[in-house]
């Protein structure tokens, strides 16, 4: 076979490829496109000023991670609430679960991917600053 | 004009240090630029974009290299031989950087009626009425590339760890074996143009506004010089001295900062000389149309022909992977050395002939 072809076909090629447009996204100052079924944090859905969740147990006993800590109080109406509603961001493996298991639609994930920080302590996501991502 | 130093005038003197200093400039710049070039390049023919925060578009990327290199921390094995470890990459880099001087840049400049030919090491003798430049110029480059292989060498035998050794022995076999082809391919120039002196060469390839290239009388002389230029340079695909995938870093494994700086620039002032090389010897150095009439065109063209070339290098380098040791040693002796060989006969042949 003459040599000379794959080269020419591969430079061919590679010069094409100079002239497309760069897939890259030049991240911190163009942010992505972020799907809407994307899995990022947690955020607790809110109705009448005040967290849906009525502390059932079902996205705890259904985390594979077990990073999330519920505990149930009663309000002044006797209804039940999770006075307590703790995520754990170190462990969560994103996986959504919590979400499908939720009967009363209390829990839901954003788009929210940015997760960094500097202390552990940080990662524990409470129940004020789940409800915070309206 | 009339103090008279050693026989030769003051602007001798003057026109000298400033060819110097423009040719050497040069030089550093494309090394530095060619870093930032190549990155881009190849960047983009993999659908990337390359660097783009240091400056705009990552223009002040070469600077920001330079800089970090510089203050890096310097680190001399223990085990190694600290005087041969230490004289290494000032071996590689030097021969990079000189062999520039026979190279010419462009045509006879006059200022204040004294004539100055563009090429460092030359000059215009006004008794004879020509210009003067190393008669044997291809030679000097050939000694001074062969001179380039002891700085690798030297450091991978210095290091005193085995992925180096390793580098610098593969270093030395293969620009031995493609040394001699590159030597002969061009030999077959020289049965063309009768001369060494790369001023003439260049002259001679003057005709069709320029377009009497060697490369057109000696295609096959063009790409055989050109191929084991790459092979001699270590660029891609023949760049097995420095093996990331299986010598860590061959030759250089052991260097860091400023030392490593110098092989870098080495490595790339290797290229600007082979690419300058290349564009003097077969695509007529700084002959182009007009260069008769307005004589800065010369440069112009020169500086065109040896980016173009250095463009191909890095074209090169993102195609095509690295050649297999046997591979490359079969291509080397195999291949190019005796269509080198076929190449200087035929042209002997048909030069008899001709005659």
């Amino acid at each position: 076979m003459n040599p000379f072809t794959p080269i020419i076909n591969g430079m061919r090629i590679t010069l094409s490829h100079l002239f497309k447009k760069p897939v890259t996204l030049q991240y911190p100052t163009e942010r992505p496109n972020v799907m809407p079924r994307f899995r990022g944090l947690h955020a607790l859905n809110v109705s009448h000023n005040k967290a849906k969740c009525v502390a059932c147990y079902l996205c705890p006993t259904v985390c594979p991670a077990k990073c999330i800590t519920v505990e149930a109080g009663e309000d002044a109406n006797h209804d039940k609430f999770a006075s307590v509603y703790e995520i754990d961001m170190l462990r969560c493996i994103f996986c959504g679960y919590c979400v499908e298991a939720c009967p009363v639609d209390a829990i839901r994930m954003t788009g929210e991917f940015e997760l960094a920080n500097y202390r552990r302590e940080d990662f524990v996501y409470s129940k004020e600053r789940l409800l915070e991502k309206k | 004009m009339d103090i008279v130093i050693l026989g030769l005038p003051m602007m001798y003197y003057i026109a000298m240090v400033a060819k110097v200093l423009v040719a050497f400039v040069f030089v550093l710049l494309t090394v530095a630029y060619a870093t930032y070039a190549e990155r881009k390049i190849i960047g983009h023919m993999q659908v990337r974009l390359g660097p783009m925060r240091t400056g705009w578009h990552g223009l002040l990327q070469p600077i920001a290299d330079g800089v970090k290199l510089f203050f890096k921390e310097e680190i001399i094995p223990s085990q190694s031989s600290t005087f041969a470890f230490l004289i290494a990459p000032l071996i590689a880099l030097i021969p990079a950087f000189i062999t520039f001087a026979v190279i010419p840049f462009g045509g006879i400049i006059e200022i204040a009626g004294y004539k100055i030919p563009l090429q460092v090491a030359s000059y215009y003798d006004t008794q004879v009425g020509k210009v003067f430049d190393v008669n044997v110029g291809m030679l000097y480059i050939l000694a001074m590339s062969s001179l380039g292989v002891y700085g690798i060498v030297l450091a991978g035998w210095a290091s005193n760890s085995k992925y180096s050794l390793l580098g610098g022995l593969r270093a030395s076999a293969q620009m031995i074996s493609y040394e001699l082809s590159a030597g002969l391919a061009v030999v077959s120039v020289f049965m063309l143009s009768g001369t060494l002196s790369l001023n003439e060469i260049v002259l001679q390839q003057s005709a069709f506004h320029g377009f009497n290239w060697f490369a057109f009388k000696q295609p096959l002389a063009f790409l055989l010089f050109f191929v084991c230029s790459l092979a001699e340079i270590n660029r891609t695909p023949f760049d097995l001295p420095e093996a990331e995938t299986e010598l860590v870093s061959g030759f250089c494994t052991e260097y860091s900062s400023m030392k490593y700086a110098m092989f870098f620039m080495a490595e790339y002032a290797n290229m600007v000389t082979i690419c300058a090389l290349t564009a003097t010897l077969f695509m007529g150095g700084w002959q182009g149309p007009f260069v008769d009439t307005i004589v800065l065109l010369g440069p112009v063209y020169f500086i065109a022909k040896v980016y173009f070339l250095m463009f191909v290098c890095m074209w090169i380098r993102a195609t095509l992977p690295r050649y297999r040791y046997d591979q490359l040693m079969y291509l080397g002796w195999k291949v190019l050395l005796p269509l080198a060989l076929v190449n200087i006969v035929i042209t002997g042949i048909i030069g008899h002939f001709i005659k």
